[in-house]
């Protein structure tokens, strides 16, 4: 046992010794410590060092508020996490942690020039200097900006760690396990509701594990928790989450909780996920998220060894560890002189406790005298001594008129101040309720709400113990409806809890010199705000921005209310007038991995593979990446480069047979009466005369009237439709299509379902498809006359049900296999096998590519850009002429989409048939020799034609249909290519392969 | 005109403390009537009022802010800047802002922190790829510097980004514009104010503009919470509610307002010195001078004036900056927020004249204006001034959704076959 640990105190086990190593000095704490209260245990105040003036910094509080006692904790490679709370770090054995944001040494930092420095260095100075010479910021002043600020260091291994996630839904969602959320859960979990009840703790209790000793229906506060944990966990409606943190309030009571599972565990010791998101939707929610001292402002407040007075109370009576041997206490809050009386009675001496209040509550006064404790009310603290922990305090009295008389020196090992408490709104603010400015307690509190929630204990302003309880009680039993009765609970011993509101102390120094800080990570003094405000900055959001009050990793827990009284003060109005800062989420800082969940590597976005996948990846395919799809791109034979490849499949194709799987396709099922009147409305081509067992090529087009997507659509009855997509454009049809459905045609009987999954589509194209085709067709006759090109029938093809396209992508001969994708390997693996006598080729997307390109067929968003209109890209005859409208039809009819200079799609030819132009290489009219250079289109495709021995480029061209025949450039670095502009179809013009 | 800001004034003020700084901008009543009004006091309409007072001689102006200046998506966004935009209209206007944000600190005596420490942006398949690379060619041809890098320069640009060919959306390549970065938003609201200010006009908050007062055609003054004011001409630089003063004026817009989140981890030693884009897998990020990462995704679906977003965007935004960059998966989430945007059918902005005589609007820059501030002021108060667009902005009339002539920016469809 150090010199700092109380035997017999706490929640510590003080038979679990657990070793652990700060900054490289082995040290030894208790299990139920945190990293915080164990070093205190070893007399370790100083921790860290501030952002911007590095100056020392001891443990400030016992809780999430934490600005000081940030350190970088290692648990292995790929388990480095920087600027974590030592105050909420629980201890495990072997643990090890640094601190942070020196160089080369906590004791011994360079970065502490700026301390020095400070006068040079006011809130905001960085907006008016760095400015000379222009290229200084840049390779100078923002470099050595950037190092020395940061805190901690970034881990540089990937996390070794895994994360949950899981959805939640429930009755009551309470979140605060003190007093008050216990009530509420006790009683709405007795009407059987479903509960939720989740705290930020490691175990529930909130204040009452710092309150040993007040009573709760007579029975001792941590008995009457124990009984109420049991009561709980015997609920089979109730769950109980501990370490788990309420970290936002959205939409609709919709919440999510972080639940850490491990980080409390030696390294390594399980296999569990580090933490888990809850994506909790609660009907009713109640917000009992308790209350957060605020600290006092005077000079040398940041001194190690200075904290808040309930956290020195904490330490003591929750981890039995007393901050110090001589303790002074200074506070304008009854609650401070709790944790005087209780460190005396744990044998620390007390030395004084300075009160700002002439007249404290005489029983206070008079227990302090009893334990032989001086008090000095209506007393100031003007400053603080010690270098790296507090030695002595400043304190002078102050007479009615406020007038600050000569000043006393007292020694002291640690000082615990308070200031009040701020009731925390954090979570109630997320969900856009209003806040209510509570003078008494000169805080927010709050107001009429925006959702489903109620408040109740010291978050809602209800201080003490009794209100609390009744409180949370209230507010569980109005969950339940008229199901619920609130609990009565009965306390005994509860101490006072009053206080008074001071913005700084008062001084007899002159406050423009004084470092009395409010936001302690981010250094920011009263007289930083106030400079902000003289300089015009009079909007506590521009207070915020100017100094950064408020915008360490704390989020302003203990600094929001300060900086608002002070920046209320100086621009002269109350502060309710001058408002609060928007409290943003998370309510702590959280892990983005707990976000990420399970949504990580393989399982980021899941890759999608079709039913055939498997045999494309068996017979070597390379694959491509095609939205979330990976496709088989080509099938190298040994030794083959991908041009080689690529050449092979095309020959096969034109020559005899290829065989493509096209299951990508995005599919949607278009069912109902009026479902060709949608199609009509919805694509240019007119439907209406579409024969049932007829296809055609559609055309879909945004309000502006660009293209936006194609596919060929089948009509397989008078109200059925079979619509193709675009891979990548599957998604955004079906909604666009329901977008449609719901808001603008209500009164259409249609039914829209996505197929895209439900088919797999193999593509047979050449020659001898409908030789290798029909023997494996029962039901459908392939005869050209009987099933002519744009037909589609169903049948069953190797005795499982088939819709049978004959379309064709290639311009050869081709028929498009739908069966149900459960059969479409089988049915895959049985057309290679019929195709062999036929040298049938498997080839992959980018032979499809090339063989569509030689027919001139677009695709879109790689022909088109969302720019381009059906006459752009030469196809005026997809549009129903006659048709009264079609989404896109009026924004077709706007003076620059009949203008002849819009671009337009026209082929290439290069000079040098070698050449392969760059896909989007941009064209001009001259070959130009310096930039810049009017461009007056792009290539949008581009490849070896094998068929013609040659290149071939589509191209996107400014007047581009009138032009054919003319001569472009296309410079690229190093070359200026020559092309003719041609038309679009390079291979079989008139369409005989395909009537065959 | 104001004390200058530099070290010297910062060393001289350190004697007394900083007691004798002046305000950076007044806080005076509004007038009775001015030449110019300008609605709206973020970065666009500030930077209005100081070309228009500095490039054009017009000091008689007033911004009419409903809340705080910067307030808006000024204060909330992301601040990346660069140039390479597609089209040549694009191109142009951005450019001419890069090149004035090149000189911004100086003209303005204020540092706002431009950082140029390049923007790079990925592909991540074939399809990007041809995409990326028609950018590059267009961009190049415009004069304007843009690279192309490899997958081993891109690992040797940013060496902690994720490059492995096994990654879920593998990286196949990037472009790069090492003249892109970013600013320090807030300073740039307050730098155009103070300036603006100095050269006489009015910096009026807490004053929401409800009406205009328009007869014969012709804008007349604003209704507001502080009373009318006259105004011979009447700028609106609203961003998120342009479609709502439209509403106000009696004209609609072809604008959509959507929520557009950001977020902020905790801040840590520099790790990351560039700006990476990813349009794929839908996430960007930088570090800011303070060190915490800055992260930003695509709007919210949905239309909306709360300015909060759904925690599914901002869990999506998490995954894929974790697949970037795999060692970013500890560090934390410190603060998230959303802003309004107003988005047009070609993701361009509108700038010009509007169907009321006197009446002219700077709106529609969506998730991208704030890259634009200093050159949209300064076409702005040329349209202005001079009553008639600025060849620079005139594509971007309002006009253009009646004859067609759209500049689409949405990049590619995002299609594939
Ligand atoms: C999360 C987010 C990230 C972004 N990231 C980037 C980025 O990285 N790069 C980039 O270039 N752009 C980005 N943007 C877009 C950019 O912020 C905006 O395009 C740009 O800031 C708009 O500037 P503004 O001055 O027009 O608008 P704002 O700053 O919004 O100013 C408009 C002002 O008008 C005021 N106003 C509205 N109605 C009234 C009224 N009735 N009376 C008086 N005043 C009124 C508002 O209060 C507001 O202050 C982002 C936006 C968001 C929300």
């Amino acid at each position: 046992m150090t010199g700092y640990r109380v035997a017999g105190r706490g929640r510590v086990d003080p038979d679990a010794r657990l070793r652990f190593i700060f900054d490289g000095r082995s040290y030894e704490g208790l299990h139920g410590d945190t990293l915080a209260s164990a070093l205190l245990a070893n007399g370790v105040h100083f921790v860290g060092r501030s952002f911007k003036y590095h100056r020392p910094r001891g443990i400030m509080s016992a809780g999430v508020e934490e600005a000081n006692a940030l350190v970088g904790v290692d648990r292995g490679r790929g388990r480095y996490t920087p600027n974590t709370r030592a105050t909420v770090l629980e201890l495990y054995d072997g643990l090890t942690a640094e601190s942070q944001n020196y160089w080369p040494s906590l004791r011994y930092d360079i970065g502490a020039v700026n301390d020095i420095a400070a006068p040079l260095i006011p809130a905001g100075f960085y907006y008016k200097t760095f400015k000379w010479p222009a290229s200084f910021w840049n390779k100078v002043y923002e470099p050595v900006i950037r190092r020395s600020a940061g805190l901690g260091r970034a881990p540089t291994a990937p996390d070794a760690d895994r994360y949950a996630s899981r959805f939640a839904h429930c009755d009551v969602l309470i979140v605060g396990a003190g007093p008050a959320g216990l009530a509420a859960a006790l009683t709405a979990s007795e009407s059987g509701a479903r509960v939720i009840l989740a705290d930020e703790n490691p175990e529930i209790g909130g204040s009452l594990l710092s309150d040993p000793a007040v009573q709760i229906d007579g029975k001792d506060a941590w008995n009457w928790l124990e009984e109420a944990r049991a009561t709980l966990a015997g609920r089979a409606n109730v769950t109980l989450l501990t370490r788990t943190t309420a970290i936002g309030y959205y939409h609709q009571n919709f919440l999510g909780l972080v639940q850490r599972l491990t980080d409390h565990l030696p390294a390594a010791a399980s296999s569990l996920p580090r933490e888990r998101m809850w994506k909790v939707r609660a009907a009713q929610v109640v917000l009992a998220q308790g209350a957060i001292e605020r600290p006092l402002v005077f000079d040398g407040n940041d001194r190690p060894g200075v904290m808040l007075a309930g956290a020195g109370r904490s330490f003591l009576n929750r981890y039995g560890v007393k901050v110090g041997n001589r303790v002074a206490v200074v506070t304008v809050h009854d609650s401070a002189y709790l944790a005087a009386f209780d460190l005396a009675r744990a044998g620390a001496g007390v030395a004084t406790i300075v009160d700002l209040r002439r007249n404290p509550r005489a029983a206070l006064l008079a227990e302090a005298r009893s334990l032989g404790i001086e008090v000095l009310s209506g007393w100031t603290v003007t400053a603080t001594k010690g270098r790296a922990r507090i030695a002595e305090i400043r304190v002078n009295p102050v007479d009615q008129n406020g007038k600050v008389g000569a000043a006393r020196m007292i020694g002291c090992d640690a000082l615990l101040m308070s200031g009040g408490w701020t009731p925390s709104v954090h979570l109630f603010s997320h969900s856009k309720g209003a806040l209510d400015w509570r003078e008494d307690l000169q805080a927010f509190v709050p107001g009429a709400p925006n959702e489903a929630v109620r408040c109740a204990g010291a978050g809602n302003g209800t201080f003490g113990l009794a209100a609390a309880l009744a409180e949370g009680a209230a507010a569980g039993a109005a969950t339940a409806g008229s199901a619920g009765t609130p609990t009565v609970f009965s306390v005994d011993g509860e101490a006072p809890f009053s206080g008074v509101y001071f913005r700084e102390l008062p001084t007899d120094r002159d406050p423009t010199r004084a470092k009395a800080f409010i936001d302690f990570q981010n250094d920011v003094t009263a007289k930083d705000i106030r400079l902000a405000v003289r300089e015009g900055f009079r909007s506590i959001e521009h207070v915020k921005r100017y100094t950064t009050n408020g915008m360490a990793t704390d989020q302003g827990k203990t600094s929001n209310i300060n900086g608002l009284m002070i920046a209320a003060d100086a621009v002269g109005k109350p502060a309710p007038e001058v408002g609060l800062t928007t409290f943003r989420p998370p309510y702590t800082p959280t892990t983005f991995g707990a976000f990420v969940g399970y949504s990580r590597d393989a399982h980021f976005e899941v890759e999608r593979k079709t039913s055939i996948d498997s045999w494309a990846e068996a017979n070597g395919a390379v694959f491509e990446p095609v939205s979330l799809w990976r496709r088989a791109w080509y099938f190298p034979r040994s030794g083959e480069s991908m041009h080689e490849a690529v050449a092979r499949e095309c020959r096969a194709t034109r020559r005899s047979l290829g065989i493509f799987d096209a299951s990508t396709l995005g599919k949607i099922e278009v069912v109902g009466p009026d479902a060709a009147e949608f199609m009509n409305r919805m694509y240019t081509n007119a439907w209406t005369k579409l024969a049932p067992g007829r296809c055609r090529y559609g055309l879909l087009l945004g309000e502006d009237g660009f293209i936006r997507d194609d596919g060929v659509i089948g009509r397989l009855s008078d109200e059925r439709f079979h619509v193709t997509t675009t891979t990548g454009g599957a998604a955004r049809v079906l909604a666009t299509m329901e977008d449609y459905l719901q808001t603008e045609w209500p009164d259409l009987k249609v039914w829209l379902t996505s197929t895209s999954e439900q088919w797999a589509v193999i593509a047979l194209n050449g020659p001898n498809a409908r030789k290798v085709l029909e023997p494996l067709v029962q039901g459908i006759d392939l005869n050209g006359e009987a099933f002519p090109h744009m037909a589609v029938r169903e049948g069953k093809i190797c005795g499982v049900p088939t819709r049978l396209f004959r379309v064709s992508f290639t311009g050869e001969l081709g028929f498009e296999v739908n069966v149900p994708a459960r059969f479409g390997l089988s049915v895959w693996k049985a057309l290679i096998e019929q195709g062999r006598p036929y040298d049938i080729t498997p080839y992959g997307t980018e032979t499809m590519h090339a063989l569509r390109a030689e027919k001139g067929f677009i695709i879109v968003g790689q022909d088109t850009d969302g720019t381009v209109t059906p006459h752009d890209a030469g196809m005026s005859w997809a549009i129903g002429k006659t048709k009264p409208d079609f989404v896109g039809k009026r924004s077709l009819a706007r003076p620059d989409m009949q203008d002849p200079k819009r671009k337009q799609l026209v082929g290439l030819l290069t000079e040098k048939p070698e050449t392969v132009l760059e896909e989007g290489a941009q064209i001009v009219d001259g070959p130009y020799a310096a930039v810049p250079m009017p461009m007056i289109g792009h290539v949008t495709s581009s490849y070896h034609s094998e068929t013609l021995g040659r290149s071939i480029a589509l191209a996107l061209i400014q007047g581009g249909h009138g032009r054919k025949g003319e001569t472009v450039y296309v410079p690229m670095p190093g070359a200026m290519h020559k092309a003719t502009i041609t038309d679009t179809v390079f291979v079989d013009k008139e369409g005989a392969k395909l009537n065959v | 005109m104001k004390a200058r800001y530099s070290i010297f004034s910062l060393a001289r003020n350190a004697l007394n403390y900083h007691q004798d700084w002046r305000q950076a901008w007044r806080s005076p009543e509004p007038k009775s009537e001015y030449d110019v009004v300008i609605v709206g006091g973020g970065g666009h309409g500030l930077a209005t009022a100081y070309y228009l007072a500095k490039e054009h001689g017009i000091t008689n102006v007033a911004v009419v802010e409903k809340g705080w200046l910067g307030g808006g998506n000024t204060g909330r966004n992301t601040t990346i800047v660069r140039s390479n935009y597609l089209w040549d209209e694009s191109a142009a206007i951005y450019e001419h802002s890069l090149k004035l944000w090149e000189g911004l600190s100086q003209e303005l005596n204020f540092n706002v922190m431009f950082s140029q420490r390049g923007i790079m942006n990925l592909a991540h398949n074939q399809h990007e790829l041809r995409e990326l690379h028609r950018r590059i060619n267009a961009i190049r041809l415009n004069g304007i510097d843009s690279e192309i890098l490899n997958v081993e320069q891109i690992k040797a640009f940013c060496p902690i980004l994720n490059c492995s060919p096994t990654a879920r959306h593998p990286v196949l390549g990037a472009s790069l514009q090492r003249r892109g970065g970013t600013a320090r938003h807030d300073a740039v609201a307050w730098g155009y104010a103070r300036g603006a200010d100095s050269r006489g006009v009015d910096i009026i908050q807490n004053c929401e503009v409800t009406g205009f007062r328009i007869s014969n055609g012709r804008v007349q003054g604003i209704e507001t919470t502080k009373g009318y004011i006259g105004a011979k001409k009447v700028a609106c630089v609203t961003a998120g509610h342009s479609g709502v003063m439209a509403g106000l004026a009696g004209f609609r817009l072809p604008i959509e307002s959507h929520p557009l989140q950001a977020l902020v981890s905790e801040p840590v030693k520099p790790v990351l010195d560039t700006v990476v884009m990813s349009p794929a897998v839908h996430v960007y990020v930088s570090q800011s001078d303070k060190g915490e990462l800055v992260l930003g995704a695509g709007i919210d679906a949905y239309n909306s004036y709360a300015q909060t977003g759904s925690p599914l965007v901002v869990e999506h935004q998490l995954n894929a900056l974790v697949e970037l960059f795999p060692i970013f998966s500890r560090l934390r989430v410190l603060r998230q927020w959303a802003g309004i945007v107003d988005t047009c059918p070609d993701a361009s902005p509108i700038i010009g004249k509007m169907p009321v005589e006197g009446l002219y609007f700077n709106c529609g820059w969506g998730t991208g204006g704030f890259k634009a501030t200093p050159g949209s002021g300064w076409v702005m108060a040329y349209t202005v001034a001079q009553d008639r667009p600025h060849p620079l902005n005139a594509p971007f009339g309002l006009e253009r959704f009646t004859s067609g002539y759209l500049i689409d920016e949405h990049g590619a469809a995002g299609v594939a076959h």
